[in-house]
């Protein structure tokens, strides 16, 4: 990333032409002639500065606040010991930690339960459909077989019409399945996993169809003059060389598993059983409800480790997206 | 989307393998696995047909043929793969399939079909299920009832009654099986108190399952006007009857109280002649109804209308204003020059980064007329109806989505920018045009090349954003007119969803309706999107 090239202090309000003018001077430093023509240094102007880069730092300045007020917002909310929602509205006005005990301590709302559900629920998704969409994607890019193209076509193609709108077929259909097995049916993990698995293949296919194409192909061959069958080489070589596709598809597959919210609200009924996403949504609906602050708490929780996850991946990310995903 | 690389080339380039090719690579392959990797196949196969064939045996206790029929076939067919020397790439794809056809490929079709039901609160099971569903719910206690000797029994969680009626003889039934004479009851002071085949609930059972044994009737017979047993407390039992007569030959429903008869007139459910409806009724074809209906009744054909332009302009006005700030950020952010972008690319990155249904309720908070933020501290006091007010309600949502829509368009924008190589600015400069011009004729065309197709699948999430609006507005404010629970915000898929799950009458016909209507739209737009960017040509 060019972008990334620490820029020398000096060269701060240089315009552009400028700049290439003392690089070549730089370069020809040798030459007497040419360094008599180089520019003198010119001192410090504010005009200038502002022209070339100060009205950007304003745009910068406005931005942020635009971009950050909401999150310091809910962070000043959550430090409030007991906060409604006009209590929060002074920012920072008293720093506690009650919000957070109380959230994690109410017997009535099983924050911690919700919590974990959405870990694992979410955890297990991504792992699954980074397994089933590699498999996909190993078969698409190595093998050439009758209704290759076709298979492509249609994985787009089916992929186009959102889950969430068949979620009234995807609830008969849960019902159903738990008349006779109660275990992976309505109300259950597994069966809102088995659901989200449903869109395992589909864009991430194609992003990890994508870097799997980037391995050349001679590394397979070798491995098979060398007597690996194809079980061997997909689970030893491939799955390793394409390692961070791999890592975006899962929490690209996370990240929309913790912020689904339509089909989990429909499959699990129990309060203990269900996400973040429709625990938290339920408890901020209630008008009873008052306890902005602890509310507050429970949402810096849980985007932390989203938050992170995505800072720690940001370089990952930014390509894939640029590559056709859209959160 | 760029998925070509050389592969176009690799597949003119090697010819199709023959056949002792092939043959070739299985047994290599095959050679190659190991006993290890045979095993563990064989393990793995084996717990799919241990788990296909304990479904085959629930299906065929409760007779749904044809589902057992699809688990058998597709059972033999995954045996069939995974056995195979062959089938290489199938058996890659079979895993991802399953899912893909039955929680994705069916759920659609199946959306078809309930869009031309009237399956919804009172419509959910078949006619048998009705009928009886009435008859119990209008039981009676027949005043000279004899006094039956009960038993409450087990049998795999489901509830039983031992019944051993005045004249000694025995019968066991529960709620869904008619009482059946049994033979060989362990008999005590003339009751039967156990029986082979169930397990006989303890005095303790009994008082922890009140609720469940008080719900207990037990059919007499096949015929639901024969009445049925209920135990008040757990060993006395008495006969009660219906006060609905059931007349199957004419399909007709008498209260016997007030003489009414409620027939079946092929609306899925009884009524009577004055309108009245006997709930529940079951479910039926009903054709096109709803699709009229959603369209012509004037109550439901309103609310349709506008929420479906609200949609098309949310969707549009979201692309657009978060493209434009996105690319003004990059456009601005994107100078070699300027210290601390690294800062500022962070900051920007956060709303992106937190998930969005915590940010909607956040904004929520804020946005309270009362209680604010918004309105308390930024306004000073002011009272705006953020999010009461059917036009400033729509206003807060595009906000809010432009919030958390424009990191993303700012790092495609700047990823974008960025691979535009420095020699057309260059060149253009040398031949005099102004920093504008280059930019609206050199660099944004060469822009959109690369992000129109992400703008295509921008528009699309956004015409289905169901989290930012249901979070925020929860669709409202509500529309008091509309007979479903509708608002000014909704947008198509949130209406589905409220017409489905929310409110006192669930729709499901209705609601699968608006979803095909929707599943329309959305493919004849990315049909013409895929024309238009071509990028199917790519997947050759």
């Amino acid at each position: 990333m060019t972008e990334q090239q620490p820029v020398p202090g000096t060269q701060a309000g240089l315009l552009q032409a400028e700049l290439r003018e003392q690089r070549a001077a730089a370069r020809t430093g040798g030459d007497p002639e040419l360094q008599r023509e180089a520019p003198e240094k010119r001192p410090f102007s504010f005009g200038r500065w502002f022209k070339a880069t100060g009205w950007r730092h304003l745009v910068g300045i406005v931005v942020v606040a635009f971009a950050l007020f909401p999150i310091v917002f809910v962070i000043s909310s959550s430090l409030n010991p007991k906060g409604t929602l006009t209590g929060s509205n002074a920012l920072f006005s008293q720093i506690g930690f009650d919000a957070y005990a109380r959230i994690l301590t109410n017997p009535d709302v099983p924050f911690t339960t919700w919590f974990a559900n959405t870990l694992i629920i979410a955890g297990i998704t991504a792992i699954l459909t980074v397994f089933l969409g590699s498999l996909a994607a190993y078969a698409f890019s190595r093998m050439r077989f009758t209704g290759r193209r076709f298979g492509l076509v249609s994985i787009v193609v089916i992929q186009m019409f959102p889950q969430m709108l068949a979620v009234v077929a995807i609830f008969l259909v849960m019902t159903a399945i738990s008349d006779w097995f109660p275990a992976i049916g309505l109300n259950t993990h597994i069966g809102l996993i088995m659901v989200y698995l449903g869109g395992a293949l589909g864009v991430n296919t194609y992003l990890m169809y994508g870097y799997f194409n980037t391995i050349p192909a001679s590394i397979d061959e070798a491995a098979k003059i060398d007597g690996a069958g194809h079980a061997r080489i997909f689970f030893t070589i491939i799955l390793r060389l394409v390692a961070p596709i791999l890592a975006v598809v899962a929490l690209l597959s996370f990240i929309f598993t913790v912020n689904e919210y339509v089909v989990a609200s429909v499959i699990l009924i129990d309060t203990e059983k269900q996400t973040l996403a429709v625990g938290l949504v339920k408890l901020v609906s209630n008008p009873r409800y008052a306890d902005w602050a602890a509310f507050s708490a429970g949402a810096v929780i849980a985007a932390l480790p989203v938050v992170l996850l995505f800072l720690y991946l940001q370089k990952y990310i930014v390509g894939g997206l640029s590559a056709g995903a859209v959160k | 989307m760029s998925i070509t690389t050389d592969e176009d080339v690799t597949a003119e380039s090697v010819p199709p393998p023959t056949k002792r090719q092939r043959r070739a690579a299985s047994i290599a392959d095959a050679a190659s696995g190991g006993l290890r990797t045979i095993l563990i196949k064989m393990v793995l196969i084996g717990i799919v047909d241990a788990i296909a064939l304990y479904a085959i045996f629930i299906l065929a206790l409760q007779q749904d043929w044809i589902v057992l029929g699809v688990v058998a076939v597709v059972t033999a067919i995954v045996n069939w793969i995974y056995f195979s020397r062959r089938k290489l790439p199938a058996k890659y794809l079979t895993p991802g399939v399953i899912f893909l056809v039955l929680f994705q490929v069916f759920v659609v079709v199946y959306t078809g079909y309930i869009a031309f039901t009237n399956y919804g609160t009172g419509h959910n099971g078949s006619k048998e299920q009705a009928v009886s569903s009435l008859m119990a719910a209008s039981l009676e206690r027949v005043p000279d009832s004899p006094t039956y000797g009960v038993t409450v029994v087990d049998q795999l969680g489901t509830l039983g009654l031992l019944v051993t009626d005045p004249d000694g003889e025995v019968s066991v039934g529960t709620n869904e099986q008619p009482l059946q004479e049994v033979q060989g009851a362990e008999l005590e002071n003339g009751k039967a108190v156990a029986v082979d085949g169930w397990t006989s609930l303890s005095f303790q059972d009994v008082i922890a399952r009140t609720d469940e044994i008080t719900e207990l009737a037990v059919p007499f017979s096949d015929d639901p006007n024969d009445g049925a047993i209920r135990t008040p407390d757990g060993s006395n039992g008495y006969l009660y009857t219906s006060t609905l007569e059931y007349d199957e030959a004419a399909g007709t429903m008498t209260d016997l109280t007030s003489g009414t008869v409620y027939t079946d007139q092929g609306t899925g459910a009884f009524v009577a002649e004055d309108g009245e409806e006997l709930r529940p009724g079951w479910q039926i074809t009903v054709g096109f109804d709803n699709f009229v209906r959603a369209v012509t009744d004037s109550r439901l054909a309103g609310p349709l209308i506008y929420v479906t332009l609200w949609t098309f302009a949310f969707a549009l006005i979201s692309v657009a204003s978060t493209f434009f700030l996105g690319l003004f950020l990059a456009l601005v952010f994107n100078d070699m020059r300027m210290r601390g972008r690294r800062f500022y690319r962070i900051a920007m990155i956060l709303p992106y980064a937190i998930p969005s249904f915590l940010s909607a309720l956040v904004w929520a908070g804020m946005m309270n007329e009362s209680f604010g933020f918004i309105n308390q501290v930024l306004l000073g006091g002011a009272s705006v109806p953020w999010l009461t007010d059917p036009t400033v309600a729509k206003i807060s949502v595009l906000i809010v989505n432009l919030w958390l829509g424009f990191p993303y368009m700012f790092l495609v924008c700047t990823g974008a920018l960025q691979s535009i190589p420095e020699d057309v600015n260059e060149a253009a400069t040398v031949d005099g045009a102004s920093p504008w011009q280059t930019f609206r004729l050199i660099k944004l065309p060469l822009l959109l090349v690369s992000v129109a197709p992400l703008l295509i699948a921008s528009f699309a999430f956004n015409f289905n954003n169901f989290n930012v609006i249901y979070m925020l507005t929860n669709g409202g404010p509500r529309d008091t007119d509309a007979p479903i629970p509708v608002g000014f915000t909704d947008i198509l898929i949130s209406m589905v969803y409220k017409v489905a799950f929310t409110g006192q009458n669930r729709d499901y016909g209705l609601a699968a309706a608006y979803s095909v209507i929707i599943f329309i739209v959305v493919a004849t737009i990315s049909i013409i999107a895929f024309r238009r960017t071509k990028s199917l040509e790519e997947i050759n």
